[in-house]
Parts: C-alpha cells; structure tokens; sequence
C-alpha cells in the first residue's frame, strides 16, 4: 500500500540516538540540529521533505519516517 | 511511535544495539532489515548466522531464527543448516576479521560450491571488539594496536577475493552509499548461489582515532569521497583515478549446491 | 523381523549404527584411520534422504554439523587425533549452547601427525578436558565391530537425549578390524528423539520445563525464532554477563551429566566378583586385557577385568568399590597413563594403581600384559 507523503513525519526516539550527527550532516534540506543534551532534534518541520535518508543512515533506528495520526 | 520496520524485525527489548555512536554497522543492520522486509521473507524461515567481532552481535538484535557462533566458523555453521534444510534462507553476518582472516578458508569453500547463502561481511578495516588491532583489510600504512608503527601488510579486496573464490554474486558499497547497498543486499538475497556483499562500514572509536580519520560524519564523507560506482569508472576513467570500485562485480547464474544435492537423491531413487 | 549378518569393520559398524539410530547428517574431512566413517556415509545417506558433505576442514566439519543438529537432523561428525584436536573449540560450543552431537574420534598414535596408520588411546584425557572452561563431558569407547554398532546408537541416543555432543572414541584397533556383527531390525532397537516445542508454546530456549532434564528443542525454522549463542547466556538464550546467570548455566551443564550418571554409565565386570587382583582397560586394548585375565585364570590366579565402557563421566564408583576388594589394580592402555591417573584419584589409595602401557603404535599383547601382571604376585 502506498503511503503518500503527506501522512507521514519524521519521528525521533531519543533515547537511542547516540548523538553521532550523521543524520544531521546529510539532510539534504538542513532541518535536523543537536538538542541541549547532544540529541538529534527536528528544527524546522515545515522544510522538511520526508526523503527518509536520516532513517537510512542513522545506525541507532533513532530516527525514522512514520505515520502522521501517531504523533 | 516505534518504528514499524524495526518493531517487525527486531528485538525491541534487546535495543539499543552495542555499537559506539557512529559505528557504521548500525546502517548495514538496518538495510539488512529494510531487505528482507522487500524480498518478503517469512521470517520464520529465515536463519541468520554470524562469528565473532562486533558485526557478529548484529544476529542477537534481529527476530528471526539467529545463530551466533564461534570466531570465523559462521559460514561453516550456515552451510550446515542450509544443506540441512535448504527450505531455510540463510543469511551470514560476518566482520572483515572474521571473514578474510579466521575464517578465510570457509570463505573460499563456500563461495568454490556456490551454495545459496547469503554473506554480509561488514568491513570496518579493523578489529573492534579487540580494541583496535589492524586486520586484512586495513590499509598499509594505516596503523592498529598491532601496527604501531604503520601496517606493513597488504590487505585484501574481500569483493574480488569472494568473486575470484567463485561467488556468482558479489557486490561492494559503503555506508554512506546506502541506497546502493540495500539494493545489493536485496538482489544478494534473490540471488540463487553463494552471493556476497562487501559493506564497507566506519569504525570512528578505533580506527577513525588511530588514524586521526576525525568524526564518525568525517569518515563518512571519506567514504563519499573515495568511492565511484563501478558505471561510472567504466564511462569516466578519470573519475576513478586513485578511487575505490564499487558496484556488482559479479551477477551470474550457475548450479547451485544444495539443489545439484537434492538432485543426487532424486537420482538414487530411481 | 529382518537379521541381517555382516562382515564389517568397526568404521563401517559405525556408520550402520548411525543410520539405525537416525543420522541424516554427516560432515567431515578425510582422515587416517577415521576416513571409512566418511566414505559410507557419503555413499549411504542420500540415498535415505540424508546429507553428506566433506567441508574444507575438520573445524568446518564439526561446524557443519551442529548448524545441521538446529535444523533437528541428527548429526555426526567422525575424525582422528589432529583432526579431534582442531575440533576441540566447537565441541565446547555445542556443549553450552546445547547442541546434539556425534563426534568419532578414532584414535591414533600421537602426538602431531605422530603415527597415523598404527592405534594409540592417548586422546582419552583430551576428551574430557580438550575444549577449555570446566564443561561435561559424555564419552563411549567400544571394544569390538558389534560393539561399535552399539555404542554409535547410544551416542546418539544420549546426545538427543541430553542434548550434548557425545564422543566416540574408537581406536585404529576396532576401527579397523572386520568381525561378523548381526544387525537387528530397528523395531528391535531403543532410539531416542530430542523433544520438541509444541506450538504455540511461550518457549524459552534454554528453559528446562518441570520433569525434563533439558531444555526443549525447536528446529531452526519451525517457528520459534530463537538465539542460539556460545556465550553465557540466561534461559531465553540471549547473552547476559550477569555472574549469577553464568553460574545458575554452568551448574546446569554439569548437573544434567553428573545427576545422570547411573544412565549414562556402562562398563563390563569380567571375572571380577572373587577377584583378588584386578585389570582395568577400554577400547581395543581391553580385547587383550581378557585373552590375559583368561590365561591367568587357568592358572589359578583369582584376576578379574574391568572394562570402561563409558569413559567419561568416570565409573567412579563401581572402580573405587573394586579397590575395596582387590590388592592391585594394573591399567592397560595405549598410552602413558591418562586413565592410570584416575585411577589413583578414584581409589585413594585403596590398592596399590600400576602401568602396563605405551605409545609406540603396537598394540598390547596378552604376554605383555601377563609378565606384567606378574610383577605384582
């Protein structure tokens, strides 16, 4: 079944995140930033295009494309 | 929310992994998932084997049927389940000690009787879970706990050597490259044969810092960098100049063991 | 009822046992005085539906064939000397992580390449302390062709049933000596199967369920979707570093042999019940231990044999009860004392423990063993 974009966002379990900044350095639209506590966090939500490449790159399944009605 | 891919493949309870911040293995244990997920595996029949060595912890994370077995036996263990049961998909996670070193000879042997097992080797150039030390595919001149003074050792080219053992499927690409990789992993698995594919991964807690490589995003853009697609090197030989190949270095189709197997049985029957 | 009379020798004795009992996998590499093992097996197997496969090495032997034993075949590897010491780690794998498992050893004269046409037992104290880390060990030494038939079906029986690698340890003596053996129907036979999860089971796999003495095990790809590890690990089978799971395991491992000793051990008292003096031997040596007790009776001398049937675990007892008896004890082996050693350890002094051994590739002869017996009198 085909999700379209628009029902999906990017989610964060920052429990997991180790604080590598991969996901942040290859964002093609520079969205992601650390938080106070070294963690990946989503800075600016409305730029961000939902390609999924901070899921396919980030090697702690920190950070990943879900469902929008689950936030 | 949890991730919908890593609830259905993983552990839940056995995450976060083991890995350093940064490790690459993390993306390799991912495209892995992300694979199987595509090929539409039952997961029921779906066996994952490993050595030892960081890689080797991948299997213990994954839900599926896993066997972690002992330093470099992980393809010797996996011939014996498939040939058991070749109903079994069985897939071999395997570092680049573990593969190249220990277990080199399994490596050959497996690849020499194209038995259809699937063989992720996750190459980091370096023995991780040791602290540090060079292995074969640490570059010379590149130092290790063992090479304080600069590896005199030549390492190897795990995709060619596989390939040249006679795997009909052996592809390589990098962590930074990951797209590239889950689709070589993806045609790995749907590959009938021993197929191979070499994913070079980053160990920035040893190997990054033994050689001032810098952070775990500074060793990725090395590998951006330092990698061309097989296609393009082919059009653009300028563009390969003093770069590493990756791509499918074989893709080709020949009996395959545990099949030429069942067909002596059949045979025996009659 | 089907009797079928053979002319075999013991390698090929083992290899109809092992069909008997149910083996379906076979892995190995070629070695004197074992390589016969392999041979009929690859020619046997497929045609029951089983697998054959001659790996790379006697590591990837061993290996092959605990990934079989998790798929739920029945498996066995056989080899000698070198290859039984390349071995040693994966014996120590499927001896945590619970894996059954045949492994033949015919023994050879060692050390190295040492001798490998000519017979040796200088392996039995590596069977037991080959692998490293404390761990039990089941091991079954045959003194003829029939009864190495025997034994391999009870090395499977055993190994099912306490789901440990049993070793068969045979010499070039019986592995290659050919005697008439009369194999039986298999209806006739006891053999014994692992047991299984049912489905839909919450299975732990290294759980043991209350009247059990092992855990159940599932194939790999009956659905459980199970880890299977060589590190210490708790009762769901994943790792866990914590001292007081390592302990309640290893305690576990030793326990289900140990508690069981009276299942696991045979031996052969021959001659023994006025005996005054007594020989103590196994395998192929013990076949001149009796020609010896034999000629020793004719001549009035109140000499009984003991025979190990099982190695390991020890039959402590039943030797130590012996000593009680008896005012010497000569052990006949080919080696330079492995199980004189424990002996000594067993009867605490009770009777005076002599050699009669070597390990130059001849076998013993009963009148090396008698002038050596004689000593004593």
């Amino acid at each position: 079944m085909a999700v379209s974009k628009d029902d999906l966002m990017v989610h964060i379990k920052e429990e997991w995140c180790k604080g590598c900044g991969i996901c942040i350095a290859y964002c093609p639209k520079k969205v992601l930033g650390f938080n106070e506590h070294g963690k990946v966090s989503m800075l600016d939500r409305d730029n961000c295009i939902k390609c999924g490449m901070c899921e396919m790159r980030c090697p702690d399944f920190a950070i990943f494309l879900g469902g929008k009605e689950n936030v | 929310m949890n991730n919908p891919l890593v609830e259905n493949y993983f552990r839940m309870d056995k995450l976060p992994h083991i890995w350093c911040p940064g490790c690459g293995h993390g993306i390799i244990m991912s495209a892995i998932a992300r694979a199987i997920e595509k090929s539409g595996l039952d997961k029921d029949k779906v066996c994952i084997v490993s050595g030892i060595g960081c890689s080797s912890r991948a299997p213990g994370y994954m839900d599926f049927n896993t066997l972690h077995t002992t330093h470099g036996r992980a393809l010797a263990f996996a011939t014996g389940v498939k040939l058991a049961n070749p109903e079994l998909e069985v897939i071999v996670i395997a570092g680049d000690g573990d593969l190249s070193a220990i277990g080199g000879n399994h490596l050959i042997h497996a690849a020499r009787r194209n038995i259809n097992l699937t063989t992720i080797c996750f190459n980091n150039n370096i023995y991780g879970m040791t602290g540090g030390q060079y292995s074969p595919t640490t570059a010379t001149g590149d130092k290790g706990t063992t090479a304080p003074y600069g590896n005199i050792d030549r390492p190897f080219d795990i995709t060619q050597l596989a390939a040249g053992a006679g795997a009909t499927y052996a592809a390589k690409a990098t962590v930074y490259h990951v797209n590239q990789l889950q689709k070589y992993i993806e045609a790995a698995i749907d590959h009938k044969g021993f197929s191979m594919v070499e994913a070079v991964s980053v160990c920035p807690t040893y190997y990054g810092r033994k050689n001032k490589k810098g952070s775990a995003v500074d060793m990725m853009n090395w590998l951006k960098d330092s990698f061309v697609d097989m296609k393009i090197a082919e059009k653009m030989p300028e563009k390969a100049v003093g770069k590493f190949i990756m791509g499918e270095y074989v893709n080709k189709v020949e009996p395959e063991y545990t099949e030429l197997y069942d067909q002596v049985i059949e045979r025996l029957k009659r | 009822m089907s009797k079928v009379i053979k002319f075999l020798q013991g390698n090929e004795a083992c290899v109809e046992g092992a069909l008997m009992a149910g083996m379906r996998f076979y892995s190995g590499y070629p070695i004197t005085p074992s390589t016969e093992i392999a041979e009929l097996s690859s020619e046997k197997l497929p045609k029951v539906g089983g697998k054959f496969i001659q790996m790379e090495d006697e590591i990837a032997g061993i290996a092959a064939a605990i990934g079989a034993s998790l798929t739920g075949k029945k498996a066995m590897t056989a080899t000698s000397g070198p290859g039984f010491s390349l071995k040693q780690e994966n014996i120590g794998y499927a001896t945590i992580a619970e894996i059954p498992l045949v492994v033949v050893n015919v023994q050879r004269g060692g050390p190295s390449t040492g001798l490998p046409t000519s017979p040796g037992q200088g392996d039995v104290m590596q069977a037991k302390w080959g692998t490293h880390g404390d761990h039990p060990v089941i091991c079954l030494t045959p003194d003829s062709v029939k009864e190495t038939f025997d034994l391999t079906i009870r090395a499977f029986n055993l190994a099912e049933k306490y789901r440990t690698p049993v070793i068969l340890l045979t010499d070039e003596i019986t592995g290659h000596m050919r005697e008439k053996i009369e194999i039986p129907d298999v209806s006739e036979l006891e053999i014994y199967n692992r047991i299984v999860p049912e489905a839909g089971d919450d299975y732990k796999a290294y759980h043991v369920d209350d009247g059990d003495i092992v855990p159940k095990m599932a194939p790999f790809g009956g659905g459980f979707r199970y880890h299977v590890t060589g590190l210490m690990h708790d009762e769901t089978g994943f790792p866990s570093n914590s001292t007081q799971n390592a302990d309640v395991l290893i305690k576990r491992l030793m326990g289900k042999i140990e508690d069981n000793k009276e299942d696991i051990i045979t031996y052969e008292a021959y001659e023994t019940e006025d005996a005054e003096y007594l020989i103590l031997s196994y395998g192929g040596t013990a076949r001149t231990a009796k020609a010896a007790v034999k000629k020793l009776r004719a001549e009035g001398i109140k000499v009984g044999l003991f025979r190990l049937i099982t190695v390991w675990p020890f039959p402590e007892e039943q030797v130590r009860a012996l000593s009680e008896q008896v005012k010497d004890i000569l052990v006949a082996e080919l080696n330079f004392g492995q199980i004189k050693l424990e002996v000594e350890r067993v009867v605490k002094g009770n009777a005076n423990v002599r050699l009669c051994g070597k390990a130059n590739g001849e076998i013993l002869t009963p009148e090396e063993l008698i002038k050596a017996f004689k000593e004593v009198l």
